[in-house]
């Protein structure tokens, strides 16, 4: 495959303007002038929305996140958690002491304005979404649209793009906003929503000989939940309808209105095993709304953390994957590799989970000297165990003859919904955004590309392999290399109220993205985080047809998808 | 080929012996390891800076002095001391935190250390007190516990360090305890997260087809009472409203040999 040539926002407004027939109107991110290439973002009507997502999706772009927004809600600080904070801040100010009086005086006030700034008029006030394509070698592209309050309707992009039949359900949930056209406008997010919707109906085959197959949503392992209904003939699957969003805890909602910092910790609680790449995705969109330019300390150990993260997964979901068809010689060991990354994980940062220590500026807390030496030659050692029990699996054909030809992703399957990370390399489709978009210490370092062409779950076993010993070796480069100074700055002051920043991370489950609008005060506006196994999940579900019913768990295995951050 | 067939069966028997001795040894930590966090009331001057600090709400403040943490709400994410003007709250390597009792997980005024973990060493690691664990769980180990996991809303940190207990080095079956895979099969229920809306009905039905005598145990800061997330409309704060909760493991996530305090705490509860 030869280099593609780069496309400039400049292609892309022409593009566009030859397919809407007038010249389009386009804003940059606004602050470094270098990043004009990197992101835009055209307001287009209702009317000529489906022109210019048809116009961007035909450079190859990939969907990356339709985000719907409301302008008009009150301020939206939930209930117990102001109560929570003003019950800290009146307890302070009894206590009297002279300095925190001072600090918290200043929050109380600052909570005050924000009320007041939020119930008064806001730039482009109204009921919006935002379609985000990105664009292979060129800039990602946000195509917003306003959406009339007494008419909440706009053309329904998933028969354009079907990546984003997800996307606009929970647009649908969240706001309201009813996508005309889509194919399926089932409750996703909410499942008892308020006013009462039709009843919940499984999409199921008929068929003489077809039979149900309903499990979960509590399931048989130390599994999360999720509601599965197989129509089967005999052990064949003819069709999967997966209902998920059983562990939806409302965090967009719920961060909305908190400071950046406040809201650290939940974003990072999205997901429980992926905290460094959504800590990280929200970090970089604080800090280009806040311009802030991270120490090199900081961009070296985001990528060390990321790649611990990708390792200590990967090692785990090979494990599972021979867990899926009860082979216990490859569960047992490589659960015990994983156990020896996890206590890595503590050494250097105190959390075997790694969470707590990304945040907006660098790294909250710094990594601990006493776990970084020596952590290069820990890790080769324990990838060198890693790739000798693979190499048994491999020769093991009993093995290898459940995972060969079973729950294959076609190239141009993956490509029409939108498959991200381990699954998309699997499947042809070179996709890393660590290559493709690198971000922090990635812009320095050459990670090499990965990929197989047969898609089935036996490919996803050998890239998943391979990628543990990728990680490895960066592991090993970089904590040996690790800049000295600083690992945090304090970024600057509140951002322009309703400027938007969004940032994308590869994590060990592949792209997770997050959109964030400002607010005042240095306040959360709206975020959105649409993680890699948000993409996957529907990936799954076409995957699945076809393959035999206790093939299931182990497809689901080597896509390793996460509930928590699909559900949020 | 038959050769790889007798290296498969060689590796295990060529690796040492690597599976944990807890409760008889005190879990193995790193020196980084963040426990539960403590104030040294010599330093602190009750600027209450790490009360505004805390993303959950776990330092109560009364009439002007640091009173308590709560171990059920902390997530042990060093945001109090990283605050404290006075470097008077430290993070200690304290994880076995475990109660029977909701109040019990509020970390009672503990007189001053010597060490940043120096109170907490002779506390937990006494070797008496593991002597008494042992007794413990010898007493009442003379039948096995199953185990039925529910998720009710967990971030999947929890969930992990639950299936850490079934690798080599945790192994929980040697304890006695397994996990099953049905309710109708558990003697108790061992709960992590939120407890969403979405769940509240699965998690009830989960319990209702348990046989009795049940138990519960809450796992981890969501399942004691929402963690990061309490006060979120989407959930219900924790467990406790929906299930009878026995016992109470703090943690985010707990340690799997905090969760495996929890369970043989709750063995000791039942009669």
């Amino acid at each position: 495959m030869s280099e593609p040539t780069t496309i400039t926002a400049r292609a892309i407004r022409e593009r566009l303007a030859a397919a809407l027939g007038h010249a389009v109107s386009v804003s940059g991110p606004g602050k470094a002038a270098a990043r004009a290439d990197d992101e835009m973002l055209v307001m287009v009507t209702r009317e000529e929305f489906a022109a210019a997502v048809t116009a961007i999706r035909d450079t190859g772009a990939r969907h990356v996140m339709l985000v719907g927004f409301d302008l008009r809600r009150p301020a939206s600080t939930s209930g117990s958690s102001a109560a929570r904070a003003a019950e800290a801040r009146s307890a302070a100010a009894a206590g009297g002491a002279g300095a925190s009086a001072a600090a918290a005086g200043g929050a109380g006030a600052e909570a005050k304005s924000a009320a007041e700034a939020a119930s008064a008029a806001r730039p482009g006030a109204g009921l919006a979404i935002e379609e985000v394509l990105a664009v292979p070698n060129g800039p990602i592209v946000r195509l917003r649209v306003e959406i009339p309050p007494d008419d909440r309707t706009y053309p329904s992009l998933t028969p354009l793009v079907p990546a984003a039949q997800w996307d606009e359900r929970e647009c649908h949930d969240l706001h309201g906003i009813v996508p005309a056209g889509h194919p399926d406008l089932r409750p996703l997010v909410i499942h008892e929503p308020d006013p009462p919707a039709a009843p919940y109906k499984s999409f199921v085959a008929h068929g003489s000989g077809v039979y149900q197959l309903p499990v979960g949503p509590i399931h048989a392992g130390v599994i999360e939940p999720g509601h599965f209904r197989f129509s089967a003939v005999g052990e064949s699957v003819l069709y999967l309808d997966a209902r998920l969003f059983y562990t939806h805890r409302g965090l967009e909602r719920f961060v909305e209105g908190r400071t950046f910092a406040e809201a650290l910790p939940i974003v990072e609680r999205a997901c429980g095993v992926c905290t460094v790449t959504h800590a990280t995705v929200y970090s970089r969109a604080v800090e280009q709304l806040t311009d802030t330019e991270i120490p090199p300390r900081a961009r070296a150990a985001r990528v060390l953390l990321a790649e611990m993260e990708r390792l200590y997964n990967h090692v785990g979901d090979l494990g599972n994957m021979c867990a899926g068809v009860g082979f216990n010689f490859g569960t047992s060991r490589l659960g015990w590799q994983k156990e020896r990354l996890l206590r890595l994980n503590e050494a250097l940062t105190g959390h075997r989970y790694l969470m707590g220590v990304v945040a907006p500026g660098g790294l909250r807390l710094d990594l601990e000297k006493r776990g970084l030496v020596g952590l290069g030659a820990a890790v080769a050692e324990i990838e060198h165990e890693v790739r000798s029990i693979v190499r048994l699996l491999v020769r093991s054909d009993s093995f290898m003859s459940r995972l060969h030809g079973t729950g294959i992703l076609t190239r141009a399957e993956a490509l029409r919904l939108g498959a991200l990370g381990v699954a998309a390399r699997a499947s042809g489709l070179p996709d890393d955004l660590r290559r493709d978009r690198p971000a922090d210490g990635y812009a320095d370092i050459e990670v090499p590309q990965i990929g197989s062409a047969t898609g089935d779950v036996a490919a996803r076993f050998h890239v998943r392999a391979q990628e543990a010993a990728v990680s490895a070796a960066l592991i090993k480069e970089l904590a040996g290399s690790l800049p000295a100074g600083p690992a945090m700055v304090v970024p600057p002051g509140g951002p322009r109220s309703g400027s938007v920043a969004l940032a994308g991370a590869e994590g060990p489950r592949g792209a997770s993205w997050l959109w964030l609008m400002a607010g005042a005060d240095g306040r959360i506006e709206r975020l959105h985080l649409r993680s890699a196994s948000y993409a996957n999940w529907p990936v799954l579900a076409s995957v699945v047809p076809g393959n035999l019913v206790p093939d299931f768990p182990l497809i689901n295995k080597s896509f390793e998808l996460c509930y928590a951050c699909t559900d949020r | 080929m038959p050769l790889d067939l007798v290296r498969r069966l060689l590796t295990p028997i060529q690796s040492p012996v690597s599976t944990s001795t807890y409760p008889e040894a005190a879990p193995l930590l790193q020196d980084a390891t963040r426990g539960l966090p403590q104030i040294d009331p010599i330093l602190c001057e009750n600027e209450g800076a790490c009360v505004e600090s805390c993303p959950t709400g776990a330092i109560k403040w009364v009439s002007g002095a640091v009173e308590s943490i709560d171990a059920g709400k902390c997530i042990f994410c060093a945001a109090c001391v990283l605050a404290c003007p006075k470097k008077a709250i430290a993070m200690t390597s304290r994880v076995e935190l475990a109660s029977g009792k909701r109040d019990g997980l509020i970390d009672p005024f503990e007189p001053p250390a010597l060490g940043p973990n120096a109170g907490v060493e002779t506390l937990l690691f006494d070797p008496s007190a593991r002597e008494h664990i042992r007794m413990r769980v010898d007493s009442r180990l003379g039948r096995s516990l199953h185990v039925r996991h529910l998720d009710a809303g967990s971030c999947n940190g929890c969930d992990w360090e639950i299936a850490a207990l079934l690798n080599p080095y945790h192994d929980i079956q040697r304890l006695g305890i397994d996990f099953v895979a049905s309710p109708r099969h558990a003697d108790l229920l061992l709960v992590t997260g939120v407890m969403t809306r979405n769940l509240e009905e699965a998690a009830r039905r989960t319990y209702e087809a348990m046989p009795e005598p049940r138990m519960v145990v809450a796992v981890g800061a969501c399942a004691i009472g929402g963690g990061v997330f309490a006060g979120s409309p989407q959930v219900l704060d924790g467990a406790g409203g929906t299930l009878p909760v026995d016992v109470y493991v703090p943690g985010c996530p707990p340690r799997p040999e905090a969760i495996i305090e929890g369970l043989l705490m709750a063995l000791e509860q039942r009669r």
